[in-house]
């Protein structure tokens, strides 16, 4: 017999359920709209220009293979830090935070919550928004810690339940662990405006919450990463507690490389010196130090000018289309005839859509027209294009008439 | 890591080779992999480890989970083991690491979340070799399903292996206790310049019917130290059990790194899978394996030579990138 004998079958991931279901089908015009990666206007993926550049660069520059720090390529962990921090942070140019190279985003998440799990003695629990990315909670779990939720999403309205996420977090015990989406909420697409942004940094700040920043969309949400970054920014202002996370899968295509990188904001650079310490003595057991492929072309990117230029032009071209194909879809809609309330679909933001279908209509969509999405209604924006946007509005149109 | 006579680090030439066919390759993309990896990367990664003919691929009872280096394939395996070998979530479970042994080995386990480390005999600093009489002594007392972390070949640190004999005697003794075999095999190819050789000890394991985890790394043989590559071999009893295995080590996965780094896995994957490259590769390696036998040898023949008080045999006897010299602090 086996020492494996009692080991359950894991259940099946539902998102790679819908991708093995649209691959087995054989309509013509079917739709993946599961895809949680950017696709052209062609349908398929896009390998960024300035990345291509970068590429170049390594290449020709013959470097050796030698492991790197624990904590990551310090060129990528500091450009990293003043992305997301802006040149004129205080944290910043004081030295006050500390950034180490991550696994991409999850491994950002992971390190961070590893690391709140052994120092944050105020509290076990993290508030995730309801709903989150279906990650956070087992990563957080499988670090420690417990989960709670906040409301965030009104599924009446399609928005922000802005009242009910102030209700909720005015109530949350004091020094807990709050998540928030920097930008582009996944899965819903919904973010609160910079007035709702100060409103929530308020009470955050009243409870005095360690706020996680998830930010996973830079510049890919509005097409301008600064004001991606604002809400960051804000509550470090305003002297949060702030810990973050970065991915580069969405906004500079490197998915596959795993480019990401893990924040503390610290009182001082001693404070940081410390804390940077404590984040080796994690990373190391887990898989000694981070690959070099993926931070070193974001590193190539963001710290070389004309290919930092080029990268904010092509970030946006991706959000703009992304924008576009939201415009165009609801303009189909109404063309459809459709008597519908459309405008949250251009109102949320980034790659996901709540569209507001419920299950049964989410089914006719898959079995009458080869259109693949979650059960949940969400739609990847990202796998929406000219060609294909006309035949999903009259499918949407007709399970909603 | 590995230096060139001249002291410096060497990528070897079958990797740039590859690197500049991947640049060149305007057809990939960087996509993401699939949790548990490149399916070409893992399977030539786990037939490198067990051998071309092994039973177990044949008999389809073997998994491959590819990971952050050999660091990742321990962790990703320990993770596991802590939520699902002997009972559910048994933190109790003794898990026994050679003194000495890679200091990161304890962290390992320790952050998997084990209660209970233990070290085994392993080095005699008295005679400078294998202490196998306290190893096998251990092994008997230890708990049944004491989980036992193996060195597959090249010691680290003391570069002093079992020879194949003692590694029966080993066998034998976890076998009839139940004990778990993790084999951390970081220098396949490196430390004989042989690939069989130097997986002999998993292979024989294997051909004992043992289910056994080994983390593979490729930072070494491949020189590919920063892109971390890596890989976890699972071997079951049959596909049943291995499948049901690594369905709960995708889990483990998703919730550290999601899927793993693209580049280094497409190099190792692109180089194995060609009969000219491999050979390539297979020249590249024995180059450093030779050059660290022929360091070993110089070295012992040149103290020999200078009349150095004691005797130098163990520099040579013992095998692989580190040598446990002998000398004390002073």
């Amino acid at each position: 017999s086996s020492w494996w004998s009692h080991v359950e079958m894991g259940p099946p991931d539902p998102i790679l359920g819908v991708t093995e279901a649209f691959k087995r089908d054989t309509n013509s015009k079917k739709m993946n709209l599961g895809v949680g990666a950017y696709r052209d206007d062609n349908g398929k993926p896009y390998v960024l220009n300035c990345v291509r550049k970068a590429e170049a660069v390594i290449a020709s520059k013959k470097m050796d293979k030698e492991y790197l720090p624990i904590g990551g390529l310090a060129d990528f962990t500091r450009a990293s830090a003043e992305l997301a921090l802006g040149e004129n942070s205080e944290a910043f140019k004081s030295g006050g935070y500390v950034t180490v190279q991550g696994i991409s985003g999850t491994g950002s998440l992971r390190i961070g919550a590893n690391f709140l799990q052994r120092f944050f003695k105020s509290s076990r629990d993290v508030y995730l928004p309801k709903p989150s990315w279906g990650n956070h909670t087992p990563i957080f779990r499988d670090a420690g810690l417990q989960l709670q939720a906040y409301r965030y999403y009104d599924p009446k309205t399609c928005s922000l339940d802005f009242s009910g996420a102030m209700d909720d977090i005015s109530k949350i015990p004091e020094k807990s662990i709050i998540l928030l989406h920097a930008c582009a909420h996944n899965p819903t697409g919904v973010d609160p405006r910079q007035e709702q942004w100060k409103e929530l940094a308020a009470v955050v700040k009243k409870r005095n919450l360690l706020v996680y920043f998830d930010m996973a969309y830079q510049g890919f949400a509005s097409g301008d990463i600064n004001r991606d970054a604002w809400a960051v920014r804000y509550f470090i202002e305003q002297g949060i507690n702030v810990v973050l996370s970065q991915s580069y899968a969405k906004n500079m295509g490197l998915y596959g490389e795993r480019a990401g990188a893990f924040t503390v904001i610290c009182s001082d650079a001693e404070e940081a010196k410390r804390v940077e310490s404590q984040l080796k003595i994690l990373i190391r057991p887990m898989y000694s130090n981070p690959p070099l492929n993926g931070a070193r072309i974001a590193s190539i990117i963001l710290n070389t000018p004309d290919l930092r230029k080029e990268w904010l032009v092509e970030v946006k071209g991706m959000a703009d289309r992304i924008i576009s194909m939201r415009t165009q879809l609801v303009s189909n809609l109404k063309k459809e005839g459709s008597s519908h309330n459309w405008q949250h679909i251009t109102d949320q933001i980034g790659m996901f859509c709540f569209t507001g279908l419920k299950p049964e209509q989410v089914e006719r969509l898959t079995k009458e027209f080869s259109i693949y999405m979650t059960k949940d209604g969400r739609i990847s924006v990202a796998g929406v294009t000219s060609g294909n946007v006309g035949y999903l509005a009259h499918a949407i149109h007709q399970v909603t008439k | 890591a590995y230096r060139t006579d001249e002291g410096q680090p060497w990528v070897l030439p079958v990797v740039k080779k590859v690197e500049q066919m991947i640049a060149n390759d305007h057809s990939l993309n960087h996509e993401y992999l699939p949790i548990l990896g490149l399916p070409e990367f893992r399977a030539n990664a786990s037939r490198i480890a067990l051998g071309d003919d092994s039973p177990a691929i044949k008999e389809n009872r073997i998994g491959s989970v590819q990971s952050l280096g050999g660091t990742g394939a321990l962790r990703i395996g320990a993770e596991f083991l802590r939520r699902w070998y002997n009972g559910n979530n048994n933190t109790a479970t003794p898990v026994y690491i050679s003194a000495p042994s890679w200091e990161n080995h304890n962290s390992v386990f320790v952050d998997a979340g084990f209660k209970d480390i233990r070290t085994y005999h392993y080095w005699d600093a008295a005679k400078r070799g294998l202490d196998l009489q306290g190893l096998l002594d251990d092994m008997e007392k230890a708990p049944e399903f004491s989980i036992f972390i193996l060195h597959a070949c090249a010691h680290n640190p003391t570069g002093t292996d079992p020879t194949p004999d003692q590694w029966k005697q080993i066998a034998a003794v976890m076998k009839r206790r139940f004990l778990f075999p993790f084999f951390d095999s970081a220098y396949q190819g490196f430390a004989s310049g042989s690939l069989d050789k130097d997986a002999w000890a998993v292979r024989y394991f294997v051909s004992e019917g043992f289910e056994l985890f080994c983390a593979q790394s490729f930072s070494k043989n491949f020189g590919l130290y920063n892109e971390r590559v890596g890989n976890l071999t699972v071997v079951g009893k049959d596909a049943d059990n291995v499948q049901r295995v690594l369905s709960q080590m995708e889990k483990i996965v998703r919730t550290t790194w999601s899927n793993p780094p693209s580049q280094g896995a497409r190099i190792v994957a692109t180089t194995l899978s060609s009969p000219q490259l491999f050979a390539e590769w297979y020249d590249n390696v024995k180059t450093m394996a030779d050059r660290v036998l022929l360091m070993r040898s110089e070295l012992r023949s040149r103290l020999e030579s200078l009349g150095t008080p004691g005797t130098w045999n163990h520099i040579t006897d013992q095998i692989g990138m580190f040598s446990f010299t002998g000398l004390n602090r002073k």
